[in-house]
């Protein structure tokens, strides 16, 4: 005997013997391939979420990549105050270009309906294209200054297109200044960090304001910026800026692979206890097995590649309803609304995203951890008399 | 119009005359309201939108560099100190037994839910000091005379741009205050009342400030013990009185 008809002969007799089994197979492959279904649906949505976000966050706010003053520290409020010096003629030009968009950022105190709110106020280029705010709202007409402001800063303070703010703030000089701003425009954007406690006016007028001609905070560079090296400004990568992004993805997948864990370990220890009770049961069979010529080992391998045949049923009954169900949430997403009021960028629908990647490692995952809890109680077979086994005497 | 203009003329001149020179005024302010050192026992009334809180404390300041504050009551502010050295500032809370230092961002916030930012509790330089002063007219406040000063800051990191002040012309003790932004809006507004003599000065007992621009009755100060020039131990103003 060749060993691919050995292997062959080995398939046919578990597929065999699994479906001899009836019930007790379809319910172990049934539990198998729902853990197999979860598990890359839990991870497609999270993957989904990822670049969900990653793409927003990119696109409303750290663009391809960040020139910060050396001062600033996005995580330390302390250090806006001293953060902005003057831009060069090269990034002028290259604001010119709209290759970078600059940013000044100050901090005010904005009293909506009589309340007092603290807020951040960025000053950015009405003509950038850099990041998709609505900056072209900012263009001033008049004496009126306009601000734009995200949904979740409306709410707070109970704002609409056209309403008037008062802002209060002081200048370089630490003097306050106070005055009214019209909101132009409510932006719908998914990072609250562009949007929560923020009001964007137009670079110009928050430099007058500030009486920092010419001077900005940050730049955010677009996509034909490729110039890593500017002067007196340090360049963050997207690898630093979305760091906090990559720690909450890892976080919540280090949470769901506990539950996608337990829920294997279900599955296998049904597989298991299956095996257990075939090697109890059928220690006549073995016996003949052993009888008719074949090895020790043979038998084991017909018991393993018999235990392990569950989680190739398990995927292909897993495809069945898991490809139709996959494809009915890559179309219609899932609602994260509620996710929405965290301090998360996450978009009001997370579109699961389900790499090839993803589906042979679960795959993989899946079979290997199959074939190893069969192989555990079948070792016992190799221990076995053939004629006690014969006779179907427990050993 | 020859008329008109001799009256004019004559009111400006019966107003000079009649006003001392502005920083004349201040500098009597000053005096007033200022002193090597102080000790303050007060009650602070914080007028919320449904109820009003009284938070009573003792102050100890020498100049306008070193202050420190303990709360008094109620409990649960009771233990809490502030120092304040040079343009530093700390609290201390006793629940949590930790010396926390407010700078940049956290000095915009209101103390303890009352119109006064951290901020206006750390700028108490002298008004003379700041800002030029014009004397603009005469009104009365409570029955009282008193001169209209404006003053311009005259040195770039003024906390506000320009004030209008009532000045009591016998006492010399300011009666209203009003603070504006530089655009003209006006920010903040305080009201001192019972005024009384300590230690040979006039000296309000009562002051009530208000953050115009946001709602509320504004918060009372009312200063229930005043001594000036006293002996302060130096060891008050270090950061290890706060844990004491």
């Amino acid at each position: 005997m060749t060993q691919k008809t050995k292997i062959m002969l080995a398939l046919k007799l578990a597929f065999k013997n699994l479906m001899g089994a009836g019930l007790r197979t379809w319910l172990n492959v049934s539990v198998l391939s729902f853990a197999f279904v979860i598990i890359i649906f839990y991870n497609g949505m999270i993957d989904g979420w990822n670049r969900q976000s990653r793409r927003d966050t990119q696109e409303w706010e750290t663009g391809k990549g960040q020139f910060w003053h050396p001062e600033y520290d996005r995580y330390d409020a302390y250090t806006i105050k001293d953060a902005h010096a003057p831009m060069s003629e090269e990034i002028q030009a290259e604001v010119k270009k709209k290759n970078l968009a600059p940013v000044l950022i100050t901090q005010a105190t904005a009293f909506p309906q009589g309340r007092m709110q603290e807020v951040i106020i960025k000053g950015v280029d009405p003509e950038q294209t850099v990041l998709k705010l609505p900056t072209v709202t900012l263009v001033p007409s008049g004496d009126i200054d306009y601000a734009i402001i995200g949904k979740r800063m409306a709410e707070s303070c109970k704002l609409n297109v056209g309403d008037r703010l008062l802002i209060r703030w002081r200048d370089k000089n630490g003097t306050f200044d106070a005055r009214e701003i019209q909101i132009a425009s409510i932006f719908k954007c998914d990072v609250p960090t562009v949007d929560k406690g923020q009001i964007y006016l137009s670079l110009d007028v928050l430099q007058k304001m500030m009486g920092m001609s010419n001077e900005v905070t940050m730049l955010v560079a677009g996509n034909g910026f490729i110039n890593k090296d500017l002067k007196n400004w340090d360049f963050k990568d997207s690898a630093f800026l979305l760091a906090d992004l990559d720690k909450i993805i890892q976080a919540k997948k280090a949470g769901g692979s506990i539950m996608e864990g337990l829920l294997l370990i279900i599955a296998l220890i049904a597989i298991f206890d299956t095996q257990v009770l075939s090697i109890f049961r059928r220690q006549k069979e073995i016996g003949t097995y052993i009888a008719l010529g074949m090895t020790r080992p043979q038998v084991v391998g017909i018991f393993t590649v018999e235990g392990g045949a569950h989680s190739i049923l398990a995927t292909l009954l897993g495809a069945v309803y898991g490809i139709p169900l996959f494809l009915l949430l890559g179309k219609v997403g899932i609602s994260m609304k509620a996710a929405q009021m965290t301090d998360m960028a996450i978009a009001e629908t997370i579109y699961p995203f389900y790499s090839l990647r993803l589906i042979i490692i679960t795959i993989f995952l899946v079979v290997i951890s199959a074939t190893i809890v069969s192989y555990l109680p079948a070792r016992k077979i190799s221990k076995m008399k053939p004629t006690d086994a014969l006779k179907g005497k427990l050993q | 119009m020859k008329k008109i203009f001799m009256l004019f003329v004559s009111a400006i001149f019966l107003i000079s005359f009649t006003n001392p020179n502005a920083n004349v005024i201040l500098d009597k302010v000053d005096k007033n309201m200022s002193s090597k050192n102080r000790i303050f026992e007060s009650e602070m009334i914080i007028h919320g939108r449904r109820t009003s809180r009284t938070i009573t404390s003792i102050s100890y300041s020498a100049g306008n560099k070193q202050s420190f504050i303990e709360y008094l009551s109620p409990a649960r502010e009771q233990g809490t100190k502030m120092l304040k050295l040079e343009n530093q500032l700390w609290i201390y809370s006793p629940s949590t037994d930790r010396i926390i230092q407010i700078s940049g961002h956290m000095l915009r916030q209101s103390v303890m839910g009352s119109d006064l930012s951290y901020e206006d509790m750390m700028d108490d330089r002298k008004l003379n000091d700041i800002y030029t002063a014009n004397v603009t007219g005469n009104e009365t406040i409570d029955g009282r005379n008193t001169y209209v000063l404006e003053l311009i800051a005259k040195v770039d990191n003024a906390a506000y741009h320009h004030q209008k002040i009532w000045v009591d012309t016998e006492r010399f003790v300011p009666l209203k205050q009003e603070m504006f932004a530089r655009s003209g809006q006006l920010l903040k507004r305080t009201t001192l009342s019972d005024v009384k003599q300590v230690q040979g000065r006039w000296f309000p007992m009562s002051m009530v400030y208000k953050d115009v621009l946001k709602d509320g009755n504004g918060t009372e100060f009312r200063i229930t013990s005043a001594k000036f020039d006293q002996k302060i131990p130096d060891y008050i103003f270090t950061k290890a009185a706060l844990k004491q």
